[in-house]
C-alpha cells in the first residue's frame, strides 16, 4: 500500500456521488480518494481480569476495505476492535497484550499516547450515542474541539462531515436542535460526522446497525460502501448478511479466536474450516 | 362457553377486603406524616408574620431587654455571608471529590476508603464539627482573632461537604458511561471529557444537591454557636464576630420577654423562606437543563 503523507491526498469529496461499489472480483480496484491506512493485529489476546476474551487473533484490515468480524455473541469481536483503538484498557481490570500496528507503527508502544490512537482509530458505537447536553451542529464540532484542534472554518468542516455522513440535507435546516431529537438512524449518521469530522486514518464500526430499523440499516451501509472510499474500516456485525452486503473480507470468530479469514464471498460460499460453514449456514450461533 | 363457569376467577371478597384496608392504613400514615408539616409551617406562619416589618429586615438587634429589641438584619446578612462562603469552599472541594471517585478511582481502595469515610461524615453531629472548629481555630486564635464569621463558614463547609461529595457522585454516575466512551474514542483527553462532556451532563443534578446542602447547612445553629457566636451589629468583615439566623432564634426564643420571643419566630420564618427561595431556584436552574 503506498504510504503517501496523508495530507498530500484530498480528503473526502462529497460533492461527487460515489457509485456503489460492485463486487466483481475480477476488476480491478479502482484508485481510493483517499489512502487510508492499514491495521495489523499480531497476536493480540485481551482479558477482563484473569477472563481471556480474545485468544491471541492474527488479523489484517486492509486499506480501504471493509473488513466485517462475525462470530456468536461472546466470541470476543466487540472486545477485538475495541483493543484496535485503546478503549478496551477504559474498563477496570481489563488489559491487552499482543501488538495493534497502524501502518507500521505498534499503537501500545511505550511513546504512543491512548488519546493520539483514539484520534486517528474513530469508533461508531452499538447504540447511538450523541451528546444529550449538544445541538447537532455543536455534537459534530465537539469531535474537532474535544481534541483540541478547532482550528479554521469549523462550519465548513462541519457541513463537510455532515455531508460525508450523508445527513446533511435532512439536517441542514435544525442544526441548533438537540442531537439527541433526531431518530435512530440520523442519531447513528450523527455518531459517524462525529467521528470523521476529527478524520480519523481507521473507522472501527461495532455493530453500528443493531439498534436501527431495515430503512436506516440500508442507510448507514451505503454510507459503509462510500466511506471506505476514504478510511479503513472494521466492522462488527451479528447480521451475516449485512457482512455479505458490505465487507470486502470476512472473519469469524469463535470462543476468542479467530476461525478464518478470507474474501467475503469465500467465507459465505466455499470457506475451509468447518466451524465457519457451520455458523454460516446456520447450524449453530 | 357455559355460563356457569367464566373464564376468569372472581376477585374474592376477602381480597377486595384486604386490599381496602392496606390502602386506608397507607393513606392514614400519609395523613398522619403530614400533620406536623403543615403545623409547622402554620405556627411558623402565624406567629412569624406579625413580626416582619420593614424594620424588622432593615435594623440590628438592640440587644435591650426592655423596650425595642431590634430586628434581625446582622442575623440575615450574617447567615447570607458565612452559607455563602461555605458554599464556595464545599462545593468546588466536594465537586472534585466526586468527580475523583467517579471518573479516576472508581473500585480503587483508596476510593472506597474516602467513600466509607464520607458515609461516616454524613452522621457526624453537627455540633461535633463546632467543637472540631472551636478547638483548632477559635481557641488558638488563627487569623488573629476568636471568633470569627469564616470560622462559622468552614464548620458549615464541613457539614455540607460530604453532602455534596454523595449527591454529586450519585448523579455522576447516572452520567451514561456510552457517552464517556463516545468522547474518549474521538481522542479526547480525559480532562476535557469530564469538562465538555461529563459535567455538562451531570450539571443539573450537581446544583440541585449543593443547593440541598446550602439548604441544611444554613439551618444549623450548633457549629455557629462556637464560631461565629452571636453578636449584635451587621459586619461584612469575615474575621470578625457574625450574627446569623440560627443563633439569633437561639438567643431569643429563651428570653423571658414577649417580643423577644416574637423576634425568634419572625427569624425562624424568614430562615424557612431564605431556604425556600434556595430550593425554588434550584428546581429551576435544574428544569431549564437540556438534559431529559
Amino acid at each position: 500500500m503506498s504510504s503517501k503523507p496523508i495530507d498530500s491526498m484530498p480528503l473526502l469529496r462529497t460533492s461527487t456521488v460515489i457509485p456503489p461499489a460492485h463486487k466483481e472480483m475480477s476488476d480491478p480496484k479502482p484508485k481510493p480518494r483517499r489512502a487510508g491506512r492499514q491495521v495489523e493485529l499480531d497476536d493480540v489476546h485481551a482479558f477482563y481480569g484473569a477472563t481471556e476474551a480474545v485468544r491471541g487473533v492474527n488479523l489484517d484490515f486492509p486499506a480501504n476495505e471493509v473488513t466485517a468480524i462475525i462470530g456468536p455473541s461472546g466470541c470476543g469481536k466487540s472486545t477485538l476492535v475495541r483493543c484496535v483503538n485503546r478503549m478496551h484498557e477504559e474498563i477496570a481490570g481489563a488489559r491487552v497484550e499482543g501488538r495493534v500496528l497502524l501502518d507500521g507503527f505498534d499503537v501500545y508502544a511505550a511513546e504512543a499516547d491512548p488519546v493520539a490512537v483514539r484520534a486517528a482509530i474513530g469508533m461508531v458505537f452499538q447504540k447511538p450515542n450523541p451528546f444529550p447536553t449538544m445541538s447537532v451542529y455543536e455534537n459534530v464540532a465537539a469531535g474537532l474541539k474535544l481534541t483540541g484542534r478547532r482550528g479554521r472554518d469549523l462550519n465548513g468542516r462541519v457541513e463537510k462531515a455532515l455531508k460525508g455522513a450523508s445527513l446533511w440535507d435532512e439536517v441542514k435546516d435544525r442544526l441548533s436542535k438537540p442531537g439527541a431529537a433526531l431518530s435512530g438512524g440520523q442519531q447513528q449518521r450523527l455518531c459517524i460526522a462525529r467521528a470523521i469530522a476529527v478524520e480519523p486514518e481507521v473507522i472501527l464500526m461495532d455493530e453500528p446497525c443493531s439498534a436501527l430499523d431495515p430503512q436506516a440499516t440500508l442507510r448507514i451501509e451505503e454510507l459503509i460502501d462510500e466511506l471506505k472510499d476514504s478510511y479503513t474500516i472494521a466492522i462488527v456485525t451479528h447480521n451475516m448478511q449485512q457482512a455479505a452486503r458490505v465487507a470486502d473480507r470476512t472473519a469469524f470468530m469463535l470462543s476468542g479466536e479467530l476461525v478464518e479469514v478470507a474474501p467475503t464471498e469465500k467465507i459465505f460460499t466455499n470457506p475451509s474450516d468447518k466451524r465457519t460453514e457451520d455458523y454460516v449456514t446456520g447450524r449453530f450461533g | 362457553m357455559s355460563a356457569a363457569s367464566p373464564p376468569i376467577a372472581r376477585i374474592s371478597s376477602r381480597r377486595r377486603r384486604t386490599d381496602q384496608a392496606a390502602r386506608a392504613l397507607l393513606g392514614a400514615g400519609t395523613v398522619v406524616a403530614v400533620i406536623p408539616l403543615v403545623l409547622v409551617l402554620y405556627y411558623l406562619l402565624k406567629k412569624g408574620l406579625p413580626a416582619w416589618s420593614i424594620d424588622f429586615f432593615t435594623t440590628d438587634p438592640t440587644g435591650k431587654f426592655f423596650g425595642d429589641p431590634g430586628g434581625i438584619k446582622s442575623a440575615l446578612l450574617g447567615t447570607i455571608e458565612i452559607v455563602g462562603l461555605a458554599t464556595l469552599i464545599a462545593g468546588p472541594i466536594g465537586i472534585g471529590v466526586a468527580i475523583y471517585l467517579t471518573e479516576y478511582g472508581r473500585d480503587s481502595r483508596f476510593a472506597s476508603a474516602v467513600r466509607y469515610f464520607i458515609d461516616v461524615m454524613t452522621g457526624v453531629p453537627s455540633i461535633v464539627f463546632g467543637l472540631f472548629i472551636y478547638i483548632t481555630l477559635v481557641v488558638t486564635k488563627v487569623g488573629g482573632s476568636g471568633f470569627a464569621g469564616w470560622k462559622g463558614a468552614i464548620a458549615l463547609a464541613l457539614l455540607a461537604l460530604p453532602i455534596v461529595t454523595r449527591s454529586a457522585e450519585v448523579v455522576l454516575e447516572l452520567v451514561p458511561d456510552s457517552l464517556r466512551e463516545a468522547a474518549l474514542a474521538l481522542g479526547a483527553p480525559r480532562w476535557r471529557v469530564i469538562m465538555r462532556v461529563v459535567l455538562p451532563a451531570a450539571a443539573p443534578g450537581i446544583l440541585t444537591g449543593v443547593l440541598l446542602a446550602v439548604a441544611r447547612a444554613a439551618g444549623e445553629t450548633a457549629p455557629l454557636l462556637f464560631t461565629a457566636t452571636i453578636v449584635k451589629a451587621s459586619t461584612f468583615d469575615l474575621q470578625a464576630p457574625m450574627n446569623s439566623l440560627p443563633a439569633q432564634i437561639f438567643a431569643d426564643v429563651g428570653q423571658a420577654q414577649d417580643r423577644l420571643v416574637e423576634r425568634a419566630w419572625g427569624a425562624a420564618l424568614a430562615l424557612v423562606m431564605l431556604i425556600l427561595i434556595f430550593t425554588v431556584l434550584s428546581r429551576l436552574l435544574a428544569g431549564r437543563s437540556r438534559l431529559r
